[in-house]
């Protein structure tokens, strides 16, 4: 019932203020007409009867102030009175309000719209059913590196294992669909029967896969993402049953998945076809590839760690049942990690990093902040010490303080929130293709309430430093000096804030330095070709007639022979594999002088064109390169990289060696030459060992094959104007070929250091902003600084200091300031530096270079920002100063 | 700090037994609870009236007593108190609690001498 009653009359008195008010001043009024009533009534006059009672009851206004600060009403209207008296205080000084809002809104709107892509990225589970117990399972080769596994390795852990509750390989997919549209080539994937529901999901039309469309030549069904079915079937409602040609070959349409699926294996991924691999297969079959990919959900209560352990068993212990081949031994056991860990390792490191960085430039903002606020609390101690004469408690200022800076806060935050939105989109349109989950990030309710925690956080924070540095002062003795003379206290915590700025500033700056460094030492990086005036483009060659090994031979060379004729192209070659493309191509490869020896050393396989090292600018080092001779028939042979030379071959002349790569049948390859390293991977992967034979001399004619073109040096444009002339030239041998992948060279380049930019310009834009807080920073308390000190500096003047000496005086203030926060930060990033560690190349995080570079470009903005107030100071002029006393 | 000063003429935490008390005789208004209070405890207790009605604010939230705007003899409106059922029963507990502690000090002091 009191709760009830506390309730409704504090509402009542809400709602009607200023009649409550008017009760509450009728009663006093009626008290002190009692208490002069009855000392009239004891015979004093009627006017000393007011005045003494009157002073009996003392000051009107603080006990009805008194009266007034009881009830949680109050508590609210005084809050509302807070608000409204700091938005009038933040309306008089916009520049002071603009500069701490936009601060806050950069800090506050940079760490949401960071945390928005770390957190659906790095922490919230996968979009799937009990995504936690979702695995990769991984070969593991004998450097300890993680290999792709090879069907018959996964048919006998399937079958053996008692740790997964489903399981299912896959492996990449780029079928090309004709029809009445455009022929055009599809990202999809092969897939074992029990993909999706180990995933958890399943087609919203049409069936699953079974067990029974998992089988060599079973029938050719396939499934459709949401996206395909609606771009290329128009969302058309009877697709399941239709026929569709892919690669020249019917396929029945069993399915549709749903719009909400999101593929975090491939994410681009529309269409899936079941994996169809043999149940029985000899030695020299597919099956023994390292080329699949695993995916498993860990019966329940089964850990990674139990996984591994019983998965490690099984490697460990052949049995009659399964056989394993020299190459596919398990014998090093395999990787069981978390899905979720599998799809974000690579991004991680780079991902944690950037949330430092905008950590710090959050951290920055407020201390910029702070000091504003500082700053302005010395303007107006004066005001606070006469509202405290007034009577107002310390509680009462402090949280009138607070409110000023949890309002700041606020519209900082608001703003922020809008800042976020347009950082995510440019982070989004910013970040390489294949980051995974990139269609989660957005801002949202989670980003949402991660930027009000910030705020609040920062509010108060903000507000505690000023709100403590005025209550220590004795605000009663400020009355008389109205603030004039104040130095000391707030002043040194001021420059305890510059100092900590400048040293997050340094740390952060270092970390963006190291990362330019190592994308400056990855372009000094010999990629082993020249990439400029290079065009590339990739035919998918599908149908009927292109069957047998040399029909597909003789496409190409009808190809290669119509784009050389293409005006402008210098010249042209074919290979199986462009560098930098993202793909991979390797066999094992079998040493005759080791015959005994098991040795699974593999090798990158190149089928190429005899003038592709001279197109590519490979240059070869020993012996001859390929030629027209080594044709199918003739002796084979093959060029090998410099690395495989000495690896298989060590100080011994590899010319005149004999190896076999790939299925161990057929004459051996005789080595004839050693041409120069090409990376394959990315610049930060050391080249890998590579072969390079002719498409005819290997066991099959690949069915795609790149055209690499040249353009003539001083032709017309560059070599992206080659497209359309290359393309028809091939069209014009068929124009049934689907043509895709179509990139300059260059392009390749700048993709593969897509994410290492991607990083780097984060943290340049980071640490510019903090460049910028931090000399504004100091700016800002060197000059209130002076405003403060203008009667020392004009003593000093008028007794002989020239104008030098107190340019010295505020600059070596600076200097004590920037120079304690560079020694800081210096120590921090050395510690710090750690988090950007795993994303260096060729540079050490504790590079001197680096740190020295850093350090100096942070004094010279110090002294830029020293220089103004100094000049100022030094035009102060003595007898003006001394006079206003 | 207010509340310092407000408390150092009535003994800490009495005073809402002293209003209720004093309100069991007759609803009263403001003055005439600080009256009577001075009055019968011969002028030992001096009633501040900022902390009087934040008291008399406070008793009426928690039930204790009602309100009502009246006039007086004068034929001048005041706001007078009463107690209610509650009020009463508050009283009884706080007199006995004050009975309580009153005769456990005065052992204390009476052993001490």
């Amino acid at each position: 019932m009191s709760f009830w009653r506390q309730l409704t009359r504090g509402g009542r008195v809400l709602v009607r203020r200023r009649a409550a008010d008017d009760d509450l001043s009728d009663e006093l009024r009626h008290y002190v007409d009692q208490a002069a009533a009855e000392l009239i009534a004891r015979g004093m006059p009627e006017s000393d009867a007011r005045r003494a009672a009157q002073l009996e009851i003392g000051n009107m206004t603080v006990a009805r102030e008194q009266v007034r600060s009881y009830g949680w009403e109050n508590v609210i209207s005084t809050a509302i009175g807070d608000v409204r008296y700091a938005l009038r205080r933040l309306r008089r000084n916009p520049g002071f309000t603009a500069v701490a809002v936009i601060t806050l809104a950069v800090g506050i709107g940079a760490s949401t719209a960071i945390f928005s892509a770390v957190n659906p990225v790095l922490f919230r589970p996968l979009p799937y059913s009990a995504a936690d117990r979702l695995a990769v399972v991984s070969d593991r080769s004998s450097d300890g590196s993680r290999v792709d596994v090879a069907f018959g390795n996964y048919r006998e852990l399937a079958a053996r294992t008692r740790s997964f509750a489903s399981s299912a390989a896959f492996k990449a997919w780029q079928p090309t669909v004709a029809g009445k549209l455009e022929p055009e080539q599809l990202t999809g994937q092969r897939v074992g029967a029990g993909f999706f529901k180990t995933l958890g999901v399943a087609p919203v039309v049409g069936r699953d896969f079974q067990a029974s469309d998992d089988r060599p030549s079973g029938p050719n069904v396939v499934i459709l993402s949401d996206a395909l079915w609606r771009r290329r079937f128009g969302a058309d409602p009877t697709i399941v049953g239709q026929h569709v040609k892919l690669d020249d070959q019917d396929h029945v349409v069993i399915g549709v998945m749903p719009a909400s699926f999101e593929n975090v294996v491939a994410p681009l991924a529309q269409i899936w076809a079941p994996l169809q691999y043999a149940s029985a297969f000899g030695p020299d079959a597919r099956e023994w590839g390292h080329h699949l990919r695993v995916v498993a959900r860990l019966r329940q209560g089964v850990s990674f760690a139990d996984a591994s352990r019983e998965i490690d068993g099984i490697a460990r212990s052949p049995v009659a049942e399964f056989a394993r081949v020299p190459w596919a031994r398990m014998s090093n056991g395999f990787f069981v990690t978390s899905l979720q860990a599998d799809v974000t390792r690579a991004i991680r490191p780079a991902m944690l990093a950037v949330l430092g960085a905008v950590g710090l430039v959050l951290l920055i903002a407020c201390v910029n902040v702070t000091n504003l606020l500082l700053a302005r609390g010395a303007q107006r101690r004066a005001e606070f010490a006469m509202r405290m004469a007034l009577g107002a408690g310390r509680g009462r200022l402090t949280r009138q303080l607070l409110t000023e800076s949890v309002l700041l806060a606020v519209i900082g935050g608001a703003l922020g929130l809008v800042v976020a939105r347009v950082g995510v989109r440019a982070l989004v349109a910013l970040s390489p293709a294949e980051l995974p989950r990139l269609g989660a990030i957005r801002v949202d309710a989670m980003a949402f309430a991660f930027a009000v925690l910030v705020t609040t956080i920062v509010g108060v924070v903000v507000g505690a430093v000023p709100a403590l540095d005025l209550l220590r002062q004795n605000l009663g003795s400020r009355l008389q000096a109205a603030g004039r003379r104040s130095t000391g206290g707030h002043q040194r915590t001021r420059a305890l804030l510059v100092i900590a700025e400048v040293a997050l500033a340094l740390m952060l700056l270092v970390g963006a330095g190291l990362l330019l460094r190592s994308i400056q030492r990855i372009f000094a990086v010999p990629v082993g070709f020249d990439a400029s005036g290079l065009l590339t483009m990739q035919i998918q060659l599908a149908g009927e007639q292109y069957r047998s090994d040399s029909a597909r031979a003789r496409y190409f060379s009808d190809v290669l022979d119509r784009v050389r004729a293409v005006p402008g192209v210098q010249a042209a070659a074919m290979t199986s594999l462009v560098p930098l493309s993202g793909d991979l191509d390797v066999y094992g490869a079998h040493l005759e002088r080791d015959r005994d020896a098991q040795s699974d050393g593999a090798a990158m396989r190149y089928a190429v064109a005899p003038e592709y090292f001279k197109v590519m600018g490979i240059p070869v080092l020993r012996g001859r390169a390929l030629d027209a001779h080594d044709v199918s028939g003739a002796p084979r042979v093959a060029v090998v990289s410099q690395s495989f030379a000495k690896r298989a071959f060590g100080d011994d002349n590899p010319l005149g060696q004999r190896f076999r790569l790939g299925p161990p049948q057929g004459d051996w390859f005789t080595v004839v030459g050693v041409a120069g390293d090409v990376r394959q991977s990315s610049f930060d992967v050391d080249p890998p060992a590579a072969v390079y034979v002719t498409p005819w001399q290997w066991h099959w004619v690949d069915g795609s094959m790149s055209v690499v073109a040249r353009g003539r040096a001083g032709g017309a444009g560059d070599a992206a104007s080659l497209t359309t002339p290359i393309r028809s030239a091939i069209w014009s041998v068929d124009r049934e070929q689907a043509i895709v992948r179509i990139a300059t060279m260059n392009a390749l380049v700048n993709r593969s250091i897509a994410d290492r930019r991607f990083t780097l310009i984060l943290f340049e834009a980071f640490g510019l902003a903090a460049l910028l807080l931090a000399g504004t920073g100091i700016y800002g308390v060197l000059s209130g600084g002076v405003t403060e000190r203008v009667r020392e500096i004009g003593v000093r003047a008028a007794l002989g200091a020239s104008p030098a000496d107190i340019v010295g005086l505020v600059v070596g203030r600076g200097a004590v300031l920037a120079g304690a926060g560079l020694i800081l930060g210096l120590g921090g990033a050395v510690v710090g530096t750690r988090a950007v560690s795993a994303l260096l190349f060729g540079v050490s995080r504790l590079d001197a270079a680096t740190y020295f570079s850093v350090a100096a470009l942070l004094a010279g903005v110090a002294l830029l920002a020293s220089a103004l107030p100094a000049l100022r100071a030094a035009r102060i002029d003595p007898a003006m100063t001394l006079r206003s006393e | 700090m207010e509340q310092e000063q407000a408390n150092t003429d009535v003994i800490q935490g009495t005073l809402d037994m002293l209003i209720l008390k004093t309100l069991s005789l007759q609803p009263m208004h403001g003055f005439g609870i600080a009256r009577r209070i001075e009055q019968v405890s011969r002028s030992v207790f001096k009633v501040n009236p900022g902390s009087l009605l934040t008291a008399l604010q406070r008793l009426e939230r928690a039930g204790w007593l009602d309100s009502e705007w009246r006039q007086t003899e004068n034929s001048r409106r005041a706001k007078f108190y009463n107690l209610t059922r509650a009020g009463w029963k508050q009283l009884e507990v706080e007199t006995e609690d004050w009975a309580r502690r009153a005769s456990a000090v005065a052992r204390l002091l009476k052993s001490e001498a």
